[in-house]
């Protein structure tokens, strides 16, 4: 952290001609590792045990990875301004509790509801996190660790210690999460739907662009007129919402849901994001791979299993990537920042 | 940290253009965070000994004091590395691998004298890792204790798996949990009191303690000035992962098990006390005795509100709004003042 002035983030590339390909190129490796690491891990574990290329086992990979991708996808933006949020675990909670609540008192409700419920309860949870950021001047670090804690204690007095049991909740609810179309699980069919609008969003539009300028240098994007305000506003309702998502997805896949639920997320979810190459200073980094990352972190987790290796292992494993990854991030950093101070050299 | 998430309109350097008049002084000493929570957490201490029952009682003061034992010490390194502008989440996770490692190593058949001081020993190396990656190659000092907060609590269940130790020696865990010949006071008071005075003066009263303050002001203005900007926050590091391993022995003896889950989740406990006490998260800004106000002020809460049968999680809201509101109250209040000296300045301008 010495040293910080250094780094150059993709979205502030175009300085001349070549250097947005030599950079593009560059951050495709980032994401490379992440698939090749992915590739190696699913090969060596195929080749131990072949059943872990089977239907059954993809499936349950996928349905694993589905809630902690959604919850990525949302944090990737956030953290991609700059930014973190930390109160996503308890997000989740207070969402999926109030969803399973909803349809245990009213079972006639249809799916669609209970979607829209979690994403309004997660979007309020955001747009507060949003207003205190940005117009209480308090930073995101201090905001969402407080209302980690918030969100958490309204839930526990809401609860009270009673819990929502399957059998008190809709069969509709219930079978949603293993239901599928055309053969992919609903849930995982959402996961996928949600980091591909996010990546197109980030990648392609100009809202995107905007947010990874206020990354790069927060005081820049709000000198070049981009609304800074409302689209920070925007990156925490959007992380909150899909929170709120991903405690609909939680409550329908495990059925029985307490106050609890979703605790300790929020360091998943940021190891995934971390793992996925979205840098904790903001600016670079992408929501792809950061699903990628969600996505690695599932599969070391049942390959252990495969591989018949203490799963005590699991987390120390996880706690090892996510810093060779930022090794990672920081030798792209340093590789970057040299070949364009070589290239100002030369002009 | 300091750099990376430090926004634009970072609350910092607001106060520049008041004068440093003396009445000035006094004034925005008596109305800074630091002076609030203590008044603050002096008003809960009484209210709470007048109406609830057993508060007051010597029987709970013991209590409250091995409550907060783990936390006032893991927060008096916590607050020197805020102050320099960076984070170490991952104390708790130090203080789980050096319980598993206490607990194997007894099953190994070392003696506790032994075992006691290579646990401080492993905490210390869990922190030099910390400082080696932070300081030695550079990177995100959230990012990197993230990172070996998964890790160092993989390595306790590595170690351990999911059982339990428990058959320590009596006079050891009788000590953390007895009071001094039977009174009220209990024994590990003397070592939160002797740690505290070492890390106030240290932090207060030496150049070393000033130089973290400039560290988290400006880092590399403190490193152009002569301060050895890299080799202080690595030491940091190092004392930060000593006493987690030290808090990991005490929390060991006191419930007298072993664990690789034991204090698992306690670094956000922390880092909440210490920002509640008024130290910024940019770094730069804080002090000791706030942080020990806070850190007491959240557990007599918690322990008020658990004798009169209030639900502990409930006790979350309290914590977090008051968080959120360690940084927003003074906010709020600057801005307010900043508006009013404007206005002044404006009718005085048009005035003449």
């Amino acid at each position: 952290m010495t040293v910080t002035s250094d780094r150059s983030a993709p979205a502030d590339a175009p300085l001349g001609a070549p250097a947005p390909k030599r950079l593009g190129n560059l951050l495709k490796t980032r994401e490379l590792g992440i698939v090749l690491a992915l590739a190696l891990l699913v090969a060596y574990t195929a080749i131990d045990n072949p059943r872990f290329l089977s239907g059954q086992s993809i499936r349950d990979n996928l349905l694993n990875t589905a809630i902690l991708a959604v919850m990525a996808t949302g944090q990737a933006v956030v953290v991609i301004t700059r930014n973190i949020d930390l109160s996503v675990g308890s997000v989740l909670g207070i969402s999926a509790f109030a969803v399973a609540t909803l349809m245990s008192d009213h079972p006639g409700l249809p799916m669609a509801v209970a979607i829209l419920v979690g994403l309004a309860v997660g979007a309020v949870a955001g747009l507060i996190n949003g207003v205190l950021v940005r117009y209480g001047k308090v930073p995101a670090l201090v905001v969402t660790l407080g209302t980690l804690y918030i969100y958490r204690g309204i839930t526990y007095s809401w609860a009270g210690g009673s819990q929502v049991n399957a059998d008190e909740l809709p069969r509709h609810f219930l079978t949603f999460a293993n239901d599928s179309l055309l053969g992919i699980p609903w849930l995982v069919l959402i996961a996928v739907i949600v980091v591909g609008a996010g990546s197109v969003l980030m990648r392609n539009y100009r809202v995107g662009r905007e947010l990874y300028a206020m990354g790069s240098s927060p005081a820049a994007a709000e000198l070049a007129g981009i609304k800074v305000a409302r689209n920070l506003l925007g990156a925490f309702v959007l992380s909150g919402a899909l929170a709120g998502l991903a405690g609909v997805l939680y409550a329908a896949r495990f059925g029985t849901v307490d106050a609890a639920a979703g605790t300790g997320y929020e360091l998943n979810v940021v190891a995934a994001v971390v793992v996925g190459g979205v840098a904790v200073f903001g600016g670079s980094g992408s929501v792809w791979g950061a699903a990628l990352g969600a996505l690695l972190l599932t599969v070391i987790g049942s390959a252990l299993a495969v591989l018949d290796i203490n799963q005590f292992w699991q987390q120390a494993i996880v706690g090892a990537l996510i810093i060779l990854a930022i090794c990672a991030d920081r030798l792209v950093a340093v590789r970057i920042a040299r070949s364009l101070r070589k290239r100002d050299a030369h002009v | 940290m300091s750099e990376t998430l430090r926004r634009s309109d970072a609350p910092g350097g607001i106060d520049l253009d008041r004068r440093p008049d003396r009445a000035g002084a006094i004034k925005s000493r008596l109305t800074s965070w630091d002076s609030i929570i203590l008044v603050l957490t002096a008003l809960v201490l009484l209210i709470a000994s007048v109406t609830v029952d057993n508060f007051g009682t010597s029987r709970n003061f013991t209590f409250m004091v091995l409550d907060l034992l783990p936390i006032i010490l893991i927060a008096l390194p916590m607050t020197m590395i805020i102050v320099t502008g960076e984070i170490d989440l991952s104390v708790a996770s130090t203080l789980g691998l050096t319980s598993s490692m206490m607990g194997w190593l007894w099953n190994q058949g070392l003696s506790i004298e032994t075992i006691i001081p290579i646990c401080v020993l492993i905490g210390a190396v869990c922190g030099v890792v910390n400082g080696f990656l932070i300081t030695g190659l550079g990177l995100p000092s959230l990012a990197v204790t993230i990172g070996t907060l998964a890790l160092y609590r993989g390595l306790a269940f590595v170690v351990l798996g999911d059982g339990a130790v428990a058959d320590f020696p009596w006079n050891y865990t009788g000590w953390v949990t007895g009071t001094i010949g039977g009174g009220a006071v209990p024994n590990v008071l003397i070592l939160i009191v002797a740690l505290a005075l070492v890390f106030g003066v240290v932090q207060h009263a030496t150049p070393f303690g000033r130089s973290l303050y400039a560290i988290g002001a400006n880092a590399q203005a403190a490193h152009f000035s002569g301060i050895r900007v890299a080799r202080t926050k690595f030491w940091l590091y190092v004392g930060s992962g000593a006493v987690a391993g030290l808090v990991g022995v005490l929390w060991t003896l006191r419930y007298s098990s072993a664990r690789a889950d034991n204090g698992s989740g306690l670094e956000l406990a922390v880092v909440a006390a210490v920002l509640l006490g008024g130290v910024s998260i940019f770094g730069g800004k804080g002090s000791l005795p706030g942080v020990l106000a806070g850190v007491v002020l959240l557990t007599a809460l918690q322990n008020a509100l658990r004798l009169e049968d209030v639900s502990g999680q409930a006790l979350n809201i309290v914590t977090g709004s008051l968080l959120v509101l360690s940084v927003l109250l003074p906010n709020i209040t600057t801005a307010v003042r900043g508006n009013w000296q404007r206005r002044k300045l404006r009718r005085a301008a048009a005035a003449r």
